[in-house]
C-alpha cells in the first residue's frame, strides 16, 4: 500500500510533515536531511524541487530555491540522489514543485521516476484541477502517486467537494491566502474556516500548512486537521551552520508535549 | 482554424490558467465577468468616451512619405505614440480600471518593464482616485528613471523587484505574490497579453481598437481595409495582438511580429523567445518560454526594457506554431539605428521597443507598391538617455 495512505490509517492526529528544498543548503544534503528528519520523528516529508520563479513562495523558500539551482540541482539529479531514498528513509515522501520543470522532464517520465525511487505523491501548486483531470490524472494514478490539492479560505464549497473527489492522499489546507513564510496569527476568522472544513467531513484527511512555525501553531492546527506542515521555519534552520545537528531539537520543539510523552 | 481563445481558455495547445489555488477565486471572478461587463452599454459608453477625450483616440494612421520612398513601399505608421502617456498601454489600463471598479476593487497592482504600463496604470488610478502599487525590476528602475518619476508624481507607490534579473519577469512574480496576499480587494492590471486566462483575451480585446481603427483609416485612405503587411514588436505581445486582432481572419494580410534579439539571437544575451524558447508554463499560462533543459526560466536580455521578457502571450505562441504570423528578431544596434532613422526622416522619435518593428523594414523585399502598417507602439522620450549614449549625441 502507498505509504501515505498507511500513515493516515495508522495515525489520526498530530501528524507532522516537513518541507525542505532539495539541494539546499548543499547539493548533496537532500538525503542526509531526510534521514535526520525521520530519526527525529517527522511523520512524512515534502521535498521541494527548486524552480527559478516560485510565485507561491515568500523570500525564505525563494532564496533556498535559487541557492539550490546555483548549487546545480536539477530534476534529473534529484532522481539520481533519490535512488537510495528507500535504503535510508521509510516514512512517506512527496515531491513538491512547480509545473514547468515537471513538463520539461516529461509528465510520464516524472511519474515513472517517482514510482521507481519510492516517492509516494506529488504537490504541484500551479497545476490546476482541470488540467490535472484532462491530462495528468491517468498518469499519476497509473504510478500509484497521490496528487495533493490545495484549498484556501476562499475556495468554494462546491470546489472543495470536487477536490475531495479527486484527491487520494490528503488535502492541503492553507491557513490563509498568502505566499509561504508568513507567521500564522490565529484569529476567530481562521478558526471558523478550519471548523467549517472540519465540519464538511471530507473523505480525505487534511493537513494544515503555511505559517506553521512553532508548537503553538502546530497544536492549534492539529485541533482542526490531522496535522500540519512546516516549511519556511525549517528551511530557515537549514541555512544555519551545523544544520543536521539542529534537526532533533527543532522537531521536538514543534511536537511539544507529544514528544515528551513518547 | 481559430486564432481566438476557446471556452477552456486555450489557443490551440497554449493558454490555460496555471495558477495556485490562492489565485483561483480572483481569476475565476474575472473569467466569469469580463465579457459580461465589457458588453454592458454603460461600460462601453464610458470606455469609448475616455478613449476619445482622455487618451486622444482615434490615433492617427500616418503615411510616412520619406520612409516609404526609402523602402519602396507604402508605409503607414499607427501612431500609438500619440496617446496620452505615450504608448498603447493606456488602451488596456483604461479598460481594466473600469472593469476593476465594477468588480468593487479598492486597490490596483501592476508590473512594469519600460515603465509605460506602470505610468498608464498610475494614470488611470489617479483619474479614478484608486490606490496604486507598481512593481518594477530594480534594473529597470535605473534605466527608465523618467517613468518612475511620472508614476510617483501621480501618487503611485513603486516597489523594486530585487529577485532574479530584476527586470520584467521578476516584477511580474512580485505582482502575482502581492495578489496572492491580497486576494479580496485588489485587482491586478496585467500589462500585456500574458498571464492566466482570461487575461490574454481580455487585454487583446482592449488593444483590438488599434486594428479596428486601422481598417477604417485604410479604407478612407486607400479604399480598402487590408494592407499587405502588418508589423509590430513583441515583448509580451499586447501592441502586436492589438495591431493583428482584426486582421487575424483576413488571410491575405501577412502578419510580422518582431522580437528583441538583444546582442544577437545566439549570444546568450537575447530575448528572442520564439527562436530560443520551448513550450512551457510561465506566469500562469502555457506558452513558449526561454528556459534551460531543466525547466528553469532563463534571464532574457534586451536594451529595450519593454521587450526584455522570456515569454510571449499564449495567442502569439499559437500564431507562431500555426504559422499565421511570422516571428523574427532585431538586435539592439539595428533597433537603435532604425530609431535614429525615423527621427531624421520623419521627425518622430520612437520608443526603442517600436524601433525593433521599424528595423525589420530593412530586411524585407517589397514588390512595387505594397502597403505596410507598422505599429508605432510608443514614443522615445523615456529612451533619450539610451539613444544619446549610443550615438554620442
Ligand atoms: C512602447 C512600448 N512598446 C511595446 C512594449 C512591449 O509590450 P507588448 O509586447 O505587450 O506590446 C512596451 C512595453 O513596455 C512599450 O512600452
Amino acid at each position: 500500500m502507498n505509504r501515505l495512505k498507511q500513515l493516515f490509517e495508522e495515525k489520526k492526529g498530530n501528524i507532522l510533515s516537513i518541507y525542505y528544498t532539495a539541494g539546499y543548503p548543499n547539493l548533496n544534503s537532500t538525503l542526509d536531511i531526510a534521514e535526520a528528519l525521520e530519526k527525529a520523528g517527522a511523520d512524512f516529508l515534502e521535498i521541494g524541487v527548486p524552480y527559478s520563479d516560485p510565485l507561491a513562495d515568500g523570500p525564505v523558500i525563494q532564496k533556498s530555491s535559487q541557492t539550490a539551482i546555483d548549487n546545480g540541482m536539477t530534476v534529473k539529479l534529484l532522481f539520481e540522489q533519490l535512488k537510495d531514498l528507500r535504503k535510508r528513509v521509510s516514512i512517506p515522501v512527496l515531491l513538491m514543485g512547480y509545473v514547468n520543470p515537471v513538463l520539461q522532464y516529461g509528465v510520464e517520465n516524472f511519474c515513472a521516476s517517482c514510482a521507481e525511487v519510492g516517492v509516494d505523491g506529488v504537490i504541484v501548486p500551479d497545476l490546476p484541477m482541470y488540467e490535472y483531470e484532462e491530462m495528468y490524472k491517468d498518469c499519476f494514478e497509473g504510478h500509484k502517486l497521490s496528487n495533493i490539492f490545495l484549498i484556501t479560505p476562499t475556495t468554494s464549497e462546491a470546489r472543495i467537494r470536487k477536490i475531495d473527489e479527486l484527491s487520494n492522499g490528503f488535502i492541503y489546507l492553507l491557513s490563509t491566502s498568502s505566499t509561504t513564510g508568513k507567521n500564522l496569527s490565529v484569529s476567530n476568522e481562521i478558526e471558523d474556516y478550519f471548523a467549517r472544513i472540519k465540519g464538511m467531513n471530507l473523505k480525505n484527511p487534511t493537513m494544515i500548512g503555511f505559517g506553521i512555525s512553532d508548537n503553538k501553531s502546530f497544536s492549534k492546527a492539529s485541533e482542526y486537521a490531522n496535522g500540519a506542515i512546516v516549511g519556511s521555519a525549517f528551511v530557515k534552520l537549514m541555512g544555519e551552520e551545523n544544520y543536521l545537528e539542529k534537526i532533533p531539537a527543532f522537531i521536538s520543539s514543534m511536537k511539544g508535549k507529544e514528544a515528551m510523552t513518547v | 482554424m481559430s486564432y481566438h481563445v476557446n471556452e477552456k481558455g486555450y489557443y490551440g495547445n497554449f493558454g490555460g490558467a496555471y495558477i495556485p489555488e490562492m489565485l483561483y477565486p480572483n481569476v475565476e471572478e474575472l473569467r466569469d465577468n469580463y465579457l459580461k461587463i465589457m458588453a454592458e452599454p454603460a461600460f462601453q459608453e464610458e470606455f469609448q468616451e475616455l478613449l476619445r477625450d482622455y487618451v486622444g483616440r482615434p490615433s492617427p494612421l500616418y503615411f510616412a512619405k520619406r520612409l516609404s520612398e526609402k523602402y519602396g513601399a507604402n508605409i503607414y505608421l499607427k501612431r500609438e505614440d500619440l496617446n496620452h502617456t505615450g504608448a498603447h498601454k493606456i488602451n488596456n489600463t483604461v479598460g481594466q480600471i473600469l472593469l476593476a471598479q465594477r468588480l468593487g476593487k479598492k486597490r490596483i497592482i501592476a508590473e512594469t518593464g519600460a515603465g509605460q504600463h506602470g505610468v498608464a496604470t498610475a494614470t488611470v488610478c489617479a483619474l479614478k482616485g484608486i490606490e496604486c502599487v507598481v512593481y518594477m525590476g530594480a534594473v529597470d528602475i535605473e534605466r527608465q528613471a523618467p517613468n518612475v518619476a511620472r508614476m510617483k508624481m501621480m501618487g503611485a507607490t513603486v516597489i523594486p523587484a530585487t529577485s532574479g534579473s530584476q527586470t520584467l519577469k521578476d516584477a511580474t512574480n512580485e505582482a502575482l505574490r502581492d495578489w496572492i496576499n491580497n486576494p479580496v480587494d485588489t485587482h491586478y492590471i496585467i500589462g500585456s497579453v500574458v498571464g492566466p486566462h482570461p487575461y490574454p483575451d481580455m487585454v487583446a480585446r482592449f488593444q483590438a481598437i488599434i486594428s479596428e481603427e486601422t481598417r477604417k483609416q485604410l479604407t478612407e485612405k486607400i479604399g480598402k481595409p487590408n494592407p499587405d503587411y502588418v508589423m509590430a514588436c513583441v515583448g509580451g505581445g499586447s501592441n502586436a495582438i492589438g495591431m493583428f486582432y482584426h486582421f487575424l481572419d483576413q488571410e491575405d494580410v501577412k502578419l510580422i511580429a518582431v522580437e528583441a534579439a538583444g546582442k544577437g539571437v545566439h549570444t546568450g544575451e537575447s530575448a528572442a523567445t520564439t527562436a530560443l524558447g520551448k513550450e512551457g508554463v510561465l506566469h500562469g499560462s502555457r506558452s513558449i518560454v526561454m528556459q534551460t533543459e531543466d525547466g528553469q526560466v532563463i534571464e532574457p536580455y534586451s536594451i529595450s526594457a519593454g521587450l526584455d521578457y522570456p515569454g510571449i502571450g499564449p495567442q502569439h505562441a499559437h500564431l507562431h506554431t500555426s504559422a499565421r504570423a511570422k516571428y523574427v528578431s532585431i538586435t539592439d544596434e539595428e533597433s537603435l539605428e532604425a530609431g535614429l532613422q525615423l527621427s531624421r526622416l520623419e521627425g518622430i522619435i520612437p520608443a526603442i521597443e517600436s524601433s525593433h518593428a521599424l528595423a525589420y523594414l530593412e530586411k524585407m523585399q517589397f514588390k512595387g507598391d505594397e502597403t505596410v502598417v507598422v505599429c508605432l507602439s510608443g514614443r522615445g522620450d523615456k529612451d533619450l538617455a539610451t539613444y544619446m549614449k549610443y550615438f554620442g549625441l
